[in-house]
């Protein structure tokens, strides 16, 4: 009956939900492998321990908390020693990451400093024998790839999203240790958080997405999409490489290939013609709705609902329709 | 300065894929191979450094077979100055035993600065960089959307979800390279006939035992798209009603 690791990842003193999507997977591994403990580790600036009672609602047995003035900012070098030092010290069977911005940093750093196996961007996983079975996307997922992993621990990195953080409350035993390494002896020093608008939901996060592409004919056409995606309420905007090329919007807006790779519930692209490139980041969304002018687009072929026509026209009527629905709720 | 880059030979990803008959692998079969993407900005990264300070020297550094002479060609041809071939003749599925093949090489280097592309385009990992630097014992920064390097440090800028942070390290070091920073130069026909006489050392190397196993690759299900309910603003109202009875997303 082995115990498991949980990184719980946080930023500016609050969890993010990937942190508690890494909790809610680590206590569906330990109960299907004969219920044993899961051990979670929380680094922030002092008042971070305010964050271990969630943290136990969501199934960990034992909270591990690191206060630190350094480390109001993720200190890569702090973390990862810090992390590795602790999973060295447990026999875990596996130790949970989140494969976030933050989480695909640390955890590479933390498998080399153990010499442990890790399975990067996992959408599932299952004790299988001795090894852990993952599914991971490949090839800007039009690949699906079944990997089996051995070792102990096994360190994997889960999609955000791939599980719901879900409730399984434990009185968890609360401690506070010191980080690994002194934050002011760390060569990699975090010099500034470049918080984005706080207010807008991060597309990694949000249930609808509306998006935009050179259809839309002038950046500040952009305006209509952000309108769409006021009426829902909870979407995010996003946009094709060839208009945050364009500098019409931010590149961390760009979704495709080498952008973010999405999958809402609800994805409307409009004047998007559906380039290979920007299918790769959003054609696991379920639903599609398409908004162009040209009826062979081939972002057509791939949603289940397509209108033809002018996007500067329909957007605004789609906008009062949307109102309209959410307002009757 | 001198500047590693490590890249890797990679599918192109417009490729309608298929899986080989052993159900683990890409029938490769017509299948078109590049510089993956981002180990394209990477290689343009240095090029640019390079530029900028004047004096330097760019190496490429791949593993694999010996197909990937071409892509080690192709960023000679880009502008680097010479490329090493870790020979071998299978790439294991586990990002640790790549990084010890690519650190062992690295480490006997004097590189002041080592660049990967932020991800392989085609295993997706997202790895390999930062354990080799672990394995090196230097500083790492992953996924830099901006760099830069003056007097012996560099400064980087990564983007996270809805925020973007900002990091100082000292050289020699690792970063990896996301998109934004440069997107790689197309090689001129000067630089395809200087890449035939540039220096690509071939060196045979043992790749370490893998612990990570393909057992299974296949293709998402398809999505069965290609429904279209009307034109105009006219269609407002039925896509409205499919949103909330068909859908029910709204």
């Amino acid at each position: 009956m082995a115990n498991t690791f949980a990184f719980v990842e946080s930023r500016s003193g609050a969890l993010r939900r990937v942190g508690l999507e890494a909790v809610t997977a680590a206590r569906r591994l330990a109960d299907a492998t004969g219920g044993g403990e899961v051990h979670a580790l929380v680094m922030g600036a002092p008042g971070i321990s305010a964050t271990a009672e969630v943290i136990g609602a969501h199934g960990a047995d034992v909270v591990e908390v690191v206060e630190h003035a350094g480390l109001a900012l993720y200190s890569p070098e702090v973390v990862a020693a810090t992390a590795a030092a602790r999973i060295g010290d447990g026999s875990y069977r596996a130790a949970f990451f989140s494969a976030s911005a933050q989480g695909k940093d640390l955890a590479p750093r933390v498998a080399a400093k153990l010499g442990a196996s890790l399975g990067a961007d996992v959408t599932a996983f299952e004790a299988s024998g001795d090894a852990i079975v993952v599914r991971h996307p490949v090839n800007t997922g039009k690949v699906i790839a079944t990997l089996s992993i051995t070792g102990t621990p096994v360190l994997l990195s889960l999609r955000p999203g791939a599980v719901t953080a879900e409730r399984a409350p434990r009185t968890a035993r609360v401690a506070t240790i010191a980080p690994a390494i002194d934050p002011a002896a760390a060569r990699v020093v975090p010099k500034e958080l470049l918080a984005g608008n706080t207010a807008k939901l991060d597309l990694g996060e949000a249930p609808v997405i509306v998006s935009g592409g050179r259809g839309l004919r002038a950046p500040e056409n952009f305006k209509l999409v952000e309108d769409l995606a006021a009426a829902f309420g909870n979407a995010a905007v996003g946009a094709t490489r060839a208009v945050t090329d364009d500098g019409w919007r931010p590149h961390t807006d760009q979704i495709g290939q080498t952008g973010r790779l999405v999958s809402p519930d609800l994805y409307i692209a409009c004047g998007i013609s559906g380039a290979i490139q920007h299918l790769a980041g959003m054609r696991t969304s379920k639903t599609i709705v398409a908004i162009n002018k040209d009826r062979e687009a081939p972002i057509f072929k791939i949603a289940d609902y397509g209108v033809v026509g002018d996007v500067l026209q329909i957007l605004p009527v789609l906008t009062e329709a949307v109102r309209k629905a959410k307002q009757s709720h | 300065m001198k500047i590693a880059v490590c890249i890797k030979r990679a599918a192109d990803m417009e490729t309608r894929f298929k899986i080989a008959a052993d159900g683990k692998s890409i029938d490769e079969t017509g299948v078109k191979f590049d510089i993956a993407d981002f180990d394209g900005f990477a290689v343009e990264a240095a090029l640019q450094l390079k530029e900028k300070d004047g004096t330097g020297e760019v190496t490429v550094i791949s593993l694999g077979k010996d197909t990937v002479q071409e892509t080690l060609r192709k960023a000679l041809s880009m502008g680097a100055d010479k490329a090493v071939h870790l020979k071998t003749d299978a790439v294991p599925a586990d990002a640790l035993a790549i990084a010890r093949v690519l650190a062992a090489e690295l480490g006997g280097g004097g590189y002041d600065l080592m660049l990967f592309g932020r991800m392989a385009i085609d295993a997706a990992n997202q790895s390999v960089g930062p354990m080799a630097a672990e394995l090196l014992g230097v500083p790492c920064v992953s996924a830099a959307s901006q760099l830069s390097i003056a007097g012996g440090r560099g400064t980087a800028r990564r983007e996270l979800e809805g925020a973007a942070e900002v990091l100082e390290f000292p050289l020699p070091a690792v970063v990896t390279i996301d998109e934004g920073i440069a997107r790689p130069r197309l090689p001129s026909l000067k630089g395809i006939m200087a890449a035939k006489k540039k220096p690509l050392e071939v060196k045979p190397v043992q790749v370490g035992e893998s612990r990570v196993t393909v057992m299974k690759m296949e293709l998402p299900p398809e999505r069965t798209g290609g429904r279209i309910i009307g034109e105009g603003p006219d269609a407002v109202p039925e896509l409205v009603r499919l949103l909330q009875t068909e859908a029910k997303v709204l």
